[in-house]
């Protein structure tokens, strides 16, 4: 038995058990939380010694379909694992049935979460490009249920960006199989070539995966539909959600396609990462609603990841570290998967503690419920990339990088974002701090408070311990990775 | 005579797309679309591809087009469309020519590709292993059985979706309006006459899909076709979504199907089926997926609950 199937099995189990059972399905994340944080440690464990894959039913590719973990892999899936079991917990707050009978929402949201787990764990492991495309499909279908829980009409213009995100994906996938007669990535990086119908299918994959990503200019869906979803559900598509296509995203280029890109491919979405680190820190100081904010933080916190494929390699014999950048960019993405889950949980728990929507509405809450607007400032904290947080260590590897490659626009880039974060954020922390009086609030239950907290702690942790998780994600890494795409 | 055949099929296609997206009517829009399915399943038929081209014509045009008017129809029924659709013609021409850009860079690139037969040397000359006949399902239970696992799970996705979208207070209660009918009416006739015919369909697909067309997904939209025709002739109301039975039907597929993967997982690997019983696991998981797809189906044109239940 090998964790790396069990990872896949287990969360479609829940998913099916938790839509069988009705009311008592709820309190199924109470298993499957530890159930997943253990198993995605095992393969860990595994990972640390070599990287781990083999094919699905004993049918090699090109016939069937590769699954494999390597230390990038591997660790998406512990962080899945413990920022979806954590923000599950949560969940049971909203999300439990009522005492007298299960609603809708009581019901369906249980097998969404486990689907929308089960479908980035696929994700993470899949090594064929149309298997990615089907667990893409799973992941839009529970993404786009969940942003539903707050607003239909935000929901349905995620639903048709991200469909039509999978259809040019999709073309993409076909274009290839018909080119190479394979989907499979390691078979792919052997046979491809720099041909248009290479070039073309690239395109389309790239583009619908940007726009699943919500990459700067392809954003606008995604304030409207993080911005009013309930808070677990925010986190979700916040931490997790647009992170597996990104995913999909560095290993198609680094992995299946490293040969083919050419440095005008890469700065074209370096370009639009910058672009959209700006816009969407301008963006973000300008809201006046908490959740907005947030989620448009996140349209800023997304573009420094696309700064990953001009840097990569960039640097060369100048970079500190070997492959700097890509492994900057791989720890932005985990810390912000750690730091955002608690952000919105805990914004989550201010705005319903102080029953507003505005950010003028917080005023006094960090003397009302000091352990989450603390938790919010800790996630902040790494948002901001200040010391010590993940955020940090990721920005230091991606800045070096830049530096040293004589990237100056990037590097003024990132510290103006650094800096811009720090604005957009320090507004909200400023008025729970401001005035003089406690407002009284309804008490938030210990056990709730105690999750965003942990998930901030996490993102802290990366940047204090970074030289394990650096080390991890080395593990089987791509040589592009090092070397940057040609 | 085929030459000829297949040129006038590609006109009609082209003609029928053409009306489906200038006509100005959405309704003539869609009847234009399901026309245009069947037309595509007919050109998969002409390439030989009798699989997809009953999967196109169920699928596409079938359980496609009942949703499309349905949904056409709430939207009527609360006033709700749009009179006057068409776009300015700004936008219309900016769409157009980036249409015909794509269009054209495909075109080029298929013109460039060498040409070839894909894997379908390598899957007749493995498919035996599974002692499978049809090449199809060779595929899609065999060597990519992970990815049809996960696109039943997909369909499942798609009912929960739309179970989340149930108005407050009707959670447990009935999906879709009650359908009554003239009892000596052509409607009700027809709800007598043709689900037994589908029954008996919908278990043939399955029993032939191991060595010629068909397959669970054919079978489960034919069984689903015969649920929705005994719905509509108001011959049986829908389920309540909270029914146990309801939840075994929906879930029967997927559990058996997860099932045989995690017990392979078990002992040889994932979804590596038991050796020398590879067929009679496969022919189970498909019966059990066909009555899945049918009730997935079934539901999903039938929608979100809207009356309370009958036992509350």
């Amino acid at each position: 038995m090998s964790p790396l199937d069990t990872l896949i099995i287990a969360p479609l189990a829940f998913a099916l058990a938790s839509l069988g059972m009705g009311r008592r399905g709820a309190w199924l994340i109470v298993i499957a939380a530890p159930v997943m944080i253990a198993l995605a440690v095992w393969l860990c464990a595994q990972v640390w010694a070599a990287p781990v894959g083999h094919s699905v039913g004993g049918w090699a590719p090109p016939l069937g379909i590769a699954i494999r973990a390597d230390g990038l892999s591997a660790a998406f899936m512990l962080a899945t694992a413990v920022a979806a079991g954590l923000i599950g917990l949560f969940a049971l707050d909203e999300f439990a049935p009522p005492k007298d009978g299960e609603t809708a929402r009581s019901h369906t949201f249980w097998p969404l979460l486990y689907l929308l787990w089960a479908a980035v764990n696929a994700i993470f492991a899949s090594a064929d490009l149309f298997n990615l495309y089907v667990a893409l499909e799973l992941l839009t279908i529970a993404a786009v249920a969940l942003a539903g829980f707050g607003a239909l009409k935000a929901a349905l213009r995620y639903f048709m960006v991200a469909l039509l995100g999978s259809l040019s994906y999709l073309l993409g996938a076909v274009l290839i199989y018909a080119a190479y007669g394979t989907l499979d990535m390691g078979l792919l990086a052997q046979r491809a070539e720099a041909d248009l119908p290479t070039l073309l299918a690239a395109g389309f994959i790239t583009a619908g995966l940007i726009a699943k990503t919500a990459l700067f200019p392809l954003h606008g869906w995604l304030p409207p539909a993080h911005g009013s979803a309930p808070a677990p559900a925010s986190a979700l598509l916040s931490a997790l959600v647009v992170k597996a296509s990104f995913f999909i995203l560095l290993r198609f280029w680094f992995d299946a396609m490293p040969g083919i890109s050419g440095p005008e491919l890469a700065h074209l979405l370096g370009a639009l990462g910058a672009a959209a680190v700006i816009y969407g820190s301008v963006q973000a100081i300008r809201q006046t609603e908490l959740k907005p904010l947030v989620a448009y933080s996140t349209v800023a916190q997304l573009g420094y990841l696309f700064l990953v494929f001009p840097l990569a390699g960039a640097a060369d014999e100048a970079a500190p570290w070997a492959a700097g950048a890509w492994s900057g960019g791989v720890l932005h993405a985990l810390s912000h998967l750690f730091a955002k889950a608690a952000m919105f949980l805990a914004a989550g728990l201010m705005l319903r503690a102080a029953a507003t929507k505005t950010i003028g509405g917080l005023e006094g809450l960090a003397r009302a419920m000091p352990v989450t607007v603390f938790a919010f400032a800790v996630s902040a904290v790494s948002l901001m990339a200040l010391p010590p947080s993940g955020g940090f260590m990721a920005k230091y590897l991606l800045l070096t990088s830049a530096l040293a490659a004589g990237a100056w626009i990037y590097a003024a880039v990132m510290i103006a974002g650094g800096l811009l974060a720090a604005v957009y954020l320090f507004r909200p922390l400023a008025r729970a701090f401001a005035g003089k009086e406690t407002p009284v609030i309804v008490p938030t239950p210990r056990w709730l408070a105690a999750i965003p907290l942990a998930l901030a702690l996490l993102a802290s942790a990366l940047g204090l311990a970074s030289a394990g998780p650096y080390a991890f994600i080395q593990a089987g890494a791509p040589l592009a990775a090092e070397e940057g795409l040609k | 005579m085929s030459l000829v055949f297949d040129i006038a099929l590609c006109a009609l296609i082209l003609g029928v797309a053409a009306m489906a997206l200038l006509g100005r009517g959405l309704f003539a829009s869609l009847a234009f679309f399901i026309v245009y399915g069947l037309l595509i399943a007919l050109a998969w038929l002409s390439l030989n591809a009798i699989d997809v081209a009953l999967a196109e014509a169920a699928i596409g045009a079938g359980v496609t087009g009942v949703l499309l008017i349905g949904a056409w129809q709430a939207l009527n029924a609360q006033s709700a469309l749009d009179p006057d659709p068409v776009a300015h013609w700004i936008t219309r021409v900016f769409a157009g020519l980036g249409c015909l850009a794509i269009g054209g860079l495909l075109a080029l690139a298929i013109l460039a590709m060498p040409g070839g037969t894909g894997l379908t040397t390598e899957v007749i000359d493995t498919q035996g292993q599974l002692d499978l006949g049809n090449s199809v399902t060779a595929v899609l239970l065999g060597f990519r059985a992970y990815d049809t696992l996960l696109e039943s799970i997909v369909l499942l996705a798609a009912l929960v979706a739309v179970w989340s979208l149930t108005p407050q207070g009707l959670w447990g209660g009935i999906p879709g309006p009650r359908h009554r009918t003239r009892p000596d009416g052509v409607m009700a006739s027809f709800g007598r006459l043709l689900p037994p015919a589908g029954l008996i369909a919908g278990v043939y697909l399955v029993w032939a899909g191991s060595d010629a067309p068909g397959g669970a997904f054919q079978a489960g939209t034919v069984l689903a076709a015969a649920w929705i025709l005994a719905v509509l002739a108001g011959l049986q109301d829908e389920p309540e979504v909270t029914s146990p039975l309801l939840r075994a039907a929906l879930l029967i597929g997927p559990a058996l199907f997860l099932l045989v993967g995690a017990v392979g997982a078990g002992f040889g690997g994932f979804l590596a089926y038991p050796e020398g019983f590879e067929k009679p696991v496969i022919l189970a998981i498909e019966y059990a997926l066909a009555l899945s797809i049918a009730a997935t189906l079934a539901l999903l044109v039938a929608g979100p609950p809207r009356r309370p239940g009958g036992a509350r």
